[in-house]
């Protein structure tokens, strides 16, 4: 590896460290929120935000920004770290997270700066990313749109009504990235129902499919690239990836899709992600 | 009575009007785009037309995603897809980012006619009116739909025109169209009928009748069913004695249930609500239904003279 991709891997690890601490603390604090969704994510969320987004942090409403759109709301804690890590507002923020009154709402919200479009119900982000992908094709600007959706999400038909359409259109500037972490509230997606061959799915519904280690980041950055080089239909980035992933007992475990860790609980997380 | 024409060929011009003229404007249709009238726009510009085939719930998604990045979005298919259907879409997606997405659903009502129940919106406005941020209006005739056209494509943030399928004679009489704000028609005494979309000229229809018996109530069109004109309602409740509502929709959660609203927290009156009870509807040619529903001028009469009658 050379020696400025090394350092790019690096910096993103380091992101995806303070993040991880960031969403355990931020949820911790809150006393509710998606501990297991948002950590599965994080590595994908990094490398957006912090190599392949063109953005400015500082001009949140730039017209010229891609596109991005958590359509799996819920993760909203692993967003606000990025964004937050990203310069959209400032740290102290995240400690209202679902309190009375925050910029930073349970689900996500127009309120908070860098945040296009709220979400929060399942199923309907591809499709507002079709939406944003379609404005870049009528104004022939090169602007690119990328949507993260869960895998429990796909049981949404609307998310089945948007992957036949994006296709139809060939919207070759729109990127999905499905957080396959294998688990939703009520217990394994493949318990719950199943999804697979997800990877036939979609290829049958006109994508290119790329599989990848969710948790890779060299993995992540190259299927990013190919996505920009590829024409004429939409790209999606299978992600494999672990529930919880760097905290060792949230890891694969259902029960922290949706609470908040305990104090103790806390404290063990984040010695484990290295806080000092 | 005036001419006869259909509200949606009226909407599918005054699309192509506002589309020569603001290159933001988008149109979303859901495979009913010969039905709805997009197609004339379609025709025009079909760079900024969309068909997204049989899914409402991924255009009306889609649409939110247009209006975040500046599109003026216009969107159309029945009524009864646009609203039961894509709720949630409407919902959390439209109406909660307060988005520039304006919904022109056709066939709302009874008289789709032979299609039946399942085509026939009678819960519409009642989804739509319960939804934060979201407008309703439901136009009385042709050009009533296209000045709301004009109003909503004027005003930020999302909207819902609910038209009809049927041609409908133009009023021979109207004032200014003004967003939120009602009319009176015809000025009377003692009772009042408010009315909206097609069951206006059944409410003139009604007075005209009652007028031969000496009977002359006010008639009032309140096109915009969201924002609702309270004050009016208030000003001519102080001077009747009771209101008779009309409407081509479910008596639960429309225009009935909005001027029953205003009466009870401002200034109460007696009211009795012409519209379908409760029920579905089903096949039948439009002017069997409106019979067979109870929506036609004589059954507008009859509430007006029970209401006189009637005592505390």
């Amino acid at each position: 590896m050379n020696k400025e991709k090394n350092d790019k891997v690096k910096m993103l690890a380091d992101k995806c460290q303070q993040m991880r601490r960031l969403i355990v603390k931020m949820i911790a604090e809150a006393g509710s929120g998606h501990p297991g969704g948002s950590l599965s994510c994080v590595e994908i969320m990094a490398c957006l935000y912090f190599a392949v987004l063109n953005h400015r942090p500082h001009q949140p409403y730039w017209s010229q920004r891609d596109r991005f759109h958590l359509s799996k709301g819920h993760a909203c804690p692993c967003w606000y770290a990025a964004l937050s890590l990203s310069g959209y507002f400032e740290e102290k923020e995240l400690w209202t997270l679902r309190k009375f009154g925050s910029l930073l709402q349970g689900h996500p919200d127009r309120r908070t700066p860098g945040v296009d479009v709220a979400s929060g119900s399942l199923g309907q982000g591809l499709s507002v990313s079709i939406g944003m992908s379609l404005a870049a094709k009528i104004d022939q600007e090169e602007r690119k749109v990328y949507c993260l959706l869960g895998d429990g999400e796909l049981e949404e038909g609307n998310v089945w009504e948007a992957a036949m359409a994006a296709a139809h259109f060939k919207l070759d500037n729109l990127c999905a990235i499905v957080d396959y972490n294998r688990f939703q509230i009520d217990g394994s997606v493949e318990k719950i129902m199943n999804i697979e061959p997800l990877g036939d799915k979609w290829k049958a519904f006109g994508w290119k499919v790329r599989e990848v280690d969710g948790h890779n980041i060299e993995e992540l950055l190259e299927a990013f690239g190919s996505f920009k080089t590829t024409k004429g239909k939409p790209t999606v980035i299978i992600a494999h990836t672990i529930k919880g992933k760097g905290v060792s007992f949230m890891e694969n475990v259902v029960d922290f899709h949706g609470r908040a860790p305990t104090k103790a609980e806390t404290e063990k997380a984040l010695k484990e992600l290295g806080e000092d | 009575m005036g001419e006869l024409v259909y509200a949606r060929d009226v909407y599918g011009h005054t699309l192509v009007e506002l589309g020569k003229k603001d290159e933001r404007i988008v149109v979303l249709d859901a495979d009913l785009s010969s039905s709805t009238r997009t197609s004339f726009f379609a025709k025009e510009f079909p760079q900024r037309f969309l068909n997204l085939g049989v899914a409402e719930q991924n255009m009306m998604a889609t649409a939110a995603g247009l209006a975040a990045c500046g599109k003026i979005v216009f969107v159309s298919t029945f009524s009864m897809f646009a609203t039961a259907r894509a709720l949630d879409q409407v919902r959390n997606t439209i109406a909660y980012n307060n988005f520039n997405v304006k919904i022109v659903a056709t066939h709302g009502g009874l008289t789709v006619g032979e299609d039946g129940a399942s085509h026939q919106a009678l819960e519409d406005v009642a989804f739509m009116r319960s939804i934060p941020n979201m407008r309703v209006i439901v136009p009385a005739d042709a050009p009533e739909a296209k000045e709301a056209v004009l109003a909503a494509y004027r005003e930020e943030g999302p909207f819902y025109i609910r038209l009809g399928r049927s041609k409908v004679a133009s009023l021979e009489k109207r004032e200014k169209f003004e967003l939120g704000k009602g009319y009176i028609l015809a000025a009377g005494e003692d009772i009042a009928i408010v009315a909206c979309g097609i069951m206006v000229k059944e409410a003139l229809l009604a007075r005209q009748m009652l007028s031969a018996e000496g009977i002359t109530p006010y008639v009032i069109n309140i096109h915009t069913v969201k924002p609702f004109d309270k004050d009016l309602i208030v000003e001519v409740a102080k001077k009747v004695k009771g209101f008779v509502v009309c409407e081509e929709h479910s008596v639960t959660g429309g225009l009935g249930s909005s001027v029953a609203e205003a009466l009870a927290d401002l200034l109460p009156r007696p009211l009795r609500r012409i519209g379908v009870r409760d029920k579905f509807g089903q096949s039948g040619s439009p002017a069997q239904l409106l019979e067979a529903y109870g929506l036609k001028a004589n059954n507008i009469s009859e509430a007006v003279r029970s209401l006189l009658k009637w005592k505390v």
